[in-house]
């Protein structure tokens, strides 16, 4: 499949082609430029997915190819980036989510973002990020994958600040890079971990077990932790930040400035779920080390339950959406933390979960940011209080947007019902605790989106200056192919092309759980629909029944004030300003002063240079004549 | 009769510091001048009258001195050269009053 | 003649060539000349270098010719390079080529700014060809002398006082320094044979461990004063901000290099056993300054102090990494020396041109500039990725190979600075991204800027070549990595044998 290479050299391609020239281009050329570049992408990255799912598995297992691998920079005889590129169930699995949704954005993008200035920029950037996300999940090792997890770091900071005027979108960009870029400080040390004890970065030579073990015998301890702990939660901690887990989550919902089908793409259906790609890739390495994957499940489940309260108190709805996909992604975490063996019929169901969810997700998810943008698109504004009762006016948006809340609620027969139901079992087989939290989650992920919804599209009828429109073909052909793969993708066999040991899988309904988690959801959305479907003021009674819990959840648990006084109060004024005081008065301040003395002390025996020279001879016939007697004497 | 060592150094020590003195005692450049050459003047005696008394077959301290006679004169035409366009430029040879260069 | 003695030769013709000029389209021709055909000339030394070497000659040195200038003291012209000798020259050669392009417009006096300029440059390739210890710093110091000028004469600001301030502690730089070579000169063989060639010194191994441990901190700190080393970096914020365009690009992006090379290539190459018991303090010197003049970048509000402190934080982390001698971490420190060079004098050209154009360098009083002249605005953000380690341009390649290099060694002291230096990343980021969002994105700040144009042909070419060079190393390191390596193991060899074990 040497093919291949194409999917990530095309899109590479067409960003330096469309930064370079774009600006000579029309808006037309360069936007039909870059879906017909991205069109393709798609199509091959169909062929590989057929290709390799057809090739006949090896005992059972399906294989990692690597068509493509060749050395890029060598760093020790034994540690080197290759970059190349390696196929396997999940990588394949991702090509599709990307490649698909990616094509789906940048179609939708054509009438969304028609006119706006600087439209060949933005092709130009959504190229850019299409290859480094491809590049990104189809890496042979570690350390392709960091460079590649770098540069969707950079493209989502230029897309999140596209808008560059606005001054929002450009502190909401520094902080999306600033603290994904901390987390990164994360991975790049468990990176250096890792590969300083298994003398490697391959996943290939990683996974494979031989090298892990000596990584694990050498018994090296840090602070009371192994070095396999160290690493594997340092690298957890890279994941956790792109993938907004809570207390790394802050970035996510201010990147919502970017325009809608960049966050579709970006923050909702691809990089978030860089994380959990990141885990899943180094499952069998987690494998090794349960105190790790118990700290991925905790953090998965606090932020799931931490985003679904907080995005039932939203009100800009690309927020909701927002701690929506936090939430989402969160349970993926969990379903990948609740593993405890590499066979998916004993243990590693969640694995299999995580991945299904992982695709779903990523449709339906995009789907609703997509129709958010036809929505914004329509009345001009992000605010719940502007809109309300637009279903006669947005049909398609209005049936596609009920198909994705449907599915994200886990109502069959939509997608959403069959991925989180699979998490919801591997959670129970865990522990019934985690079995209940999330069942409890998935709870209120029904509720708020259909608070969405009906603040959306029922309700009272906001005043708009002219009526609200449909949006263009271009936006809502999009909008019915992601809605018509939600419908169907739960249909899919996906057992039987990724789980955890690459073994067939038969996905099969554990049919307590599914029954509990139907009725819930169920009870969800009936008390969205008692609260939210009619205008009236229960709302507010209920709001103003807790107080203070409302205001919490709406200012987020006030994290983000912590963080503002953590990196304002406590890193720039108390180390930076310091240090910068220091340098130019304590350091150059030294400096200063020798100087200062020096040119004092010339200042001071400038006299005895009066250039007399009758001066100069009195003062060196009374020195000899001293030397002299000073000589006699002493002889 | 043969007239002492001592004699001559005497002379030319009294020299030597009379010229020390007209050196950093006057102000008048010519002056200084003289002062110079009673200076190597002094130098000059010594020169003739060690080699005469310490190395009476050697004539090294005469050719010094020879030298030391022709290299003054040079240095004073030099000088009174200078002194003559200092004067000219600046109708002034005290040696105090030549500051127009610093500064 | 050898080849390297052209790059000496062609400086000195153009210096004749800027003299009998008449008139400033002469003066431009001179220089555009003379600096390309230095760039060519260094492109076809990289070549016939990669060439010898492919061919199997595995001297140290290549291109070596020598010639007895001054018998008593033994001091000959003898030029030599090696793999890292010649990615410098090639550095240097882009940055006076882009420099010459970055002050066409200079004002007034151009043809002495240009004389000035090129002698410096002069002394720059004589360094880096240099393998005698004599002639080397003979070169250095004319690499030095014209920085007053350069400064005093045609810089902003507090120019007297940055200016002196500058030649002073650079110049207490070379007394360490001259201390230093004169006392490895007078160790530097057991026979009675006193010479002053490197490669001489190195192979007879004779300096006595007890001058090693006085020599290695002067000539250390002698050429860790020109690498920015805290605390005697001091120089370089006021220095660079009062500097001329072109010379804060040549003094940030090749004379601070000049500082690294020699600390590699005098101090610890020469004195292998003191580099193994004192290279501590200087880590813990180095390491500091990784993080401070990243923490004093983050609060400073004159473009040029930012960059200058980010200079800070950068070459402090070449010094780092030299100091960890292993080949991978050295390799990495002479990567981070070409990325540095090329990412900084981009970012001060493109400084002097917004500065030309808006007359402040303040961040406070500017902003949106991307919307007044975008091919600016581009191209500072391309210096910031740089600067801040995006994959696929030349500073992550470098930060990787140091970071890589750096975590081989296992003891907690090591792993510490290790780890403190990493954060720099993070703190690198928060500083540029603080600049980025204030001058270039954002509303306009001032009216008046709305009118401005952006860059010119010339203002293009000179930020084209240096980008092109930066995703050049950025994109294919391996040739850049595997010539810097070979040359390298030499020195990090050397120094390992003596590891205590």
């Amino acid at each position: 499949m040497e093919y291949s290479i194409i999917i990530l050299a095309l899109p590479f391609f067409m960003f330096i082609l469309l930064a370079l020239a774009g600006m000579k281009m029309s808006h037309k050329t360069a936007g039909l430029l870059g879906t017909a570049g991205l069109l393709i992408v798609t199509i091959l990255s169909y062929m590989v997915t057929y290709q390799y799912f057809t090739m006949p598995r090896v005992e059972g297992y399906r294989l990692a190819l690597q068509p493509w691998n060749f050395e890029w920079l060598q760093f020790t005889d034994k540690l080197r980036i290759d970059l190349g590129i390696m196929l396997d169930p999940i990588s394949v699995m991702m090509l599709v989510v990307i490649s698909t949704v990616s094509l789906m954005v940048h179609i939708y993008s054509l009438g969304y973002m028609h006119g706006e200035k600087g439209f060949q920029r933005y092709y130009a950037f959504l190229s850019l990020f299409t290859f480094s996300m491809l590049g990104l999940v189809v890496a042979t090792n570690i350390f392709q994958m960091y460079i590649f997890w770098e540069l969707v770091g950079v493209s989502s900071y230029l897309l999140i600040g596209f808008y560059y005027t606005k001054p929002a979108a450009v502190s909401a960009s520094k902080k999306a890079f600033i603290v994904t870029r901390f987390a990164d400080l994360g991975f790049l040390l468990g990176i250096l971990l890792l590969s300083y004890y298994t003398e490697t970065f391959s996943f290939k030579d990683l996974i494979s077990g031989g090298q892990c073990m000596s990584l694990i015998s050498s018994g090296a301890t840090f602070m009371g932790a192994s070095v396999t702990t160290w690493a594997l939660a340092l690298i957890f901690m890279g994941g956790a930040g792109k993938s907004a887990m809570f207390p790394l989550h802050i970035w996510l919902p201010d990147a919502m400035e970017g325009p809608t089908p960049v966050s579709s793409l970006i923050h909702a259906a691809t990089m978030v779920v860089a994380g959990v790609f990141l885990v899943a890739r180094l499952f069998p390495i987690y494998m090794f080390d349960m105190a790790v994957m118990e700290l991925i499940t905790w953090v998965g489940a606090i932020t799931a339950l931490y985003a679904a309260i907080v995005a039932c108190v939203q009100s800009d709805i690309k927020r909701v959406l927002a701690f929506s996909t936090i939430s989402q992604i969160a349970f993926m975490m969990v379903a990948l933390g609740v593993c405890t063996s590499t066979d998916p019929h004993n243990g590693g169901l969640g694995y299999m979960a995580s991945m299904f969810h992982l695709f779903t997700h990523a449709m339906f998810k995009a789907l609703l940011f997509l129709g958010a943008g036809a929505v914004i698109h329509a009345v001009h504004s992000n605010e719940m209080s502007q809109m309300g009762g637009l279903r006669k006016y947005l049909p398609i948006t209005h049936i596609t947007f009920l198909i994705a809340c449907l599915a994200i609620a886990g109502i069959p027969p939509f997608s959403g019902f069959f991925s989180k139901d699979e998490i919801l079992t591997a959670a129970f087989a865990k522990s019934t605790f985690w079995g209940v939290w999330m069942t409890g989650v998935a709870a209120l992920t029904a509720f708020y989106m259909f608070r969405l919804y009906y603040g959306i599209f029922w309700g009272k009828e906001a005043k708009h200056e002219h009526a609200p429109k449909e949006s263009p073909a271009v936006m809502t052909i999009p909008l019915i192919i992601l809605a018509a793969i939600t419908c169907v993708a739960g249909f899919i066999p996906f057992g039987e092309f990724v789980s955890s040991n690459s073994t067939a899988y038969h996905i099969h309904l554990d049919p307590t759980v599914a029954t509990t988690s139907v009725v819930v959801a169920v009870i969800a959305i009936a008390l969205a629909t008692w609260l939210f479907a009619k205008p009236g003021t229960k709302p507010e009674r209920m709001q103003s029944a807790l107080p203070s819990l409302h205001k919490w959840a709406y200012n987020r648990f006030y994290i983000d004030n912590i963080y503002q006084f953590v990196t304002h109060k406590i890193i720039f004024g108390c180390i930076s300003k310091p240090i910068a005081w220091f340098d130019r008065h304590i350091i150059d301040g030294t400096m200063n002063l020798l100087a200062t003395v020096t040119n004092a002390v010339s200042y001071s025996i400038r006299g005895l240079q009066s250039g007399n020279l009758q001066t100069y001879v009195w003062v060196f016939i009374m020195g000899a004549m001293a030397i002299a007697t000073l000589i006699l004497i002493l002889i | 009769m043969e007239i002492p060592f001592i004699y001559y150094l005497v002379i030319s020590a009294v020299m030597f510091f009379a010229g020390v003195y007209g050196f950093i005692a006057r102000k008048n450049m010519l002056a200084i001048l003289i002062s110079l050459e009673l200076m190597l003047n002094a130098v000059d005696i010594n020169f003739v009258v060690f080699n005469r008394y310490l190395y009476p077959h050697a004539l090294e301290g005469f050719f010094f001195t020879l030298f030391a006679i022709g290299v003054a004169a040079a240095e004073t035409a030099i000088a009174i050269a200078i002194i003559i366009n200092i004067y000219r430029n600046i109708k002034n040879i005290q040696a105090d009053k030549l500051n127009e260069m610093k500064n | 003649m050898s080849i390297l003695s052209l790059f000496v030769l062609i400086p000195v013709l153009m210096l004749g060539g800027l003299f009998l000029s008449r008139n400033i389209s002469q003066v431009r021709t001179v220089a555009t000349i003379g600096s390309a055909l230095q760039l060519i000339l260094a492109i076809v030394l990289s070549v016939l270098f990669c060439m010898e070497r492919n061919a199997g000659n595995t001297a140290e040195m290549l291109f070596m010719a020598d010639h007895l200038w001054f018998a008593p003291l033994n001091i000959h012209y003898a030029v030599g390079v090696d793999g890292v000798s010649v990615l410098m020259i090639l550095l240097s050669a882009i940055i006076v080529f882009a420099g010459v392009f970055a002050s066409w417009k200079m004002d007034p006096l151009p043809k002495e700014f240009f004389i000035w300029l090129i002698l410096l440059s002069t002394g720059v390739f004589g360094f880096f060809i240099s393998i005698d210890l004599f002639t080397m710093f003979l070169f250095y110091e004319v690499a030095l002398i014209p920085m007053y000028l350069l400064i005093g004469i045609w810089g902003s600001g507090h120019k007297f006082y940055s200016a002196m301030k500058l030649t002073l502690m650079l110049m207490g730089g070379s007394a360490l320094l001259m201390l230093g070579i004169l006392g490895i000169y007078f160790n530097s063989s057991a026979d009675g044979e006193l010479t002053m060639n490197i490669l001489k010194i190195a192979e007879n191994n004779a300096i006595p461990i007890e001058m090693q441990y006085l020599l290695f901190p002067l000539t250390f700190v002698g050429f860790g004063v020109l690498g920015a080393m805290f605390p005697f970096h001091t120089w370089s914020p006021d220095g660079h901000a009062s500097a001329p365009t072109a010379v804060s690009m040549l003094h940030a992006g090749v004379l601070m290099k000049l500082g690294g090379y020699g600390c590699f290539r005098v101090a610890m190459y020469l004195m292998p056993q003191a580099t193994v018991e004192l290279s501590w303090i200087f880590l813990i010197l180095t390491g500091i300054s990784v993080v401070y003049g990243a923490f004093s970048a983050c609060v400073q509000t004159d473009l040029k102090y930012i960059n200058a402190y980010s200079s800070v934080s950068h070459c402090g982390l070449v010094l780092f990494a030299l100091l960890m001698w292993n080949t991978t971490a050295m390799t990495g420190a002479v990567m981070q020396m070409l990325s540095h060079g090329l990412m900084t004098a981009l970012f001060f050209a493109l400084i002097g041109m917004i500065y030309g154009r808006t007359h402040t360098r303040d961040i406070r009083e500017m902003g949106g500039l991307m919307k007044i002249m975008p091919f600016l605005a581009a191209c500072y953000v391309i210096a910031g990725l740089a600067s801040l380690g995006l994959p696929g341009l030349s500073g992550f390649v470098a930060e990787m190979t140091i970071f890589v290099g750096a975590f081989q060694w296992t003891d907690v002291f090591d792993r510490v600075f290790t780890i403190i230096a990493c954060t720099s990343i993070v703190i690198t980021a928060v500083y540029i991204l603080r600049v980025v969002g204030k001058i270039l994105y954002g509303p306009v700040q001032d009216k008046h800027h709305e009118t401005l144009t952006d860059a010119v042909w010339y203002e293009r070419l000179s930020t084209i070549t240096l980008i092109v060079a930066i995703a050049g190393i950025g994109l294919l390191p391996f040739w850049v990595s595997d010539l810097i390596r070979d040359s390298m193991s030499v020195i990090s060899d050397r120094i390992l044998q003596f590891l205590p074990l």
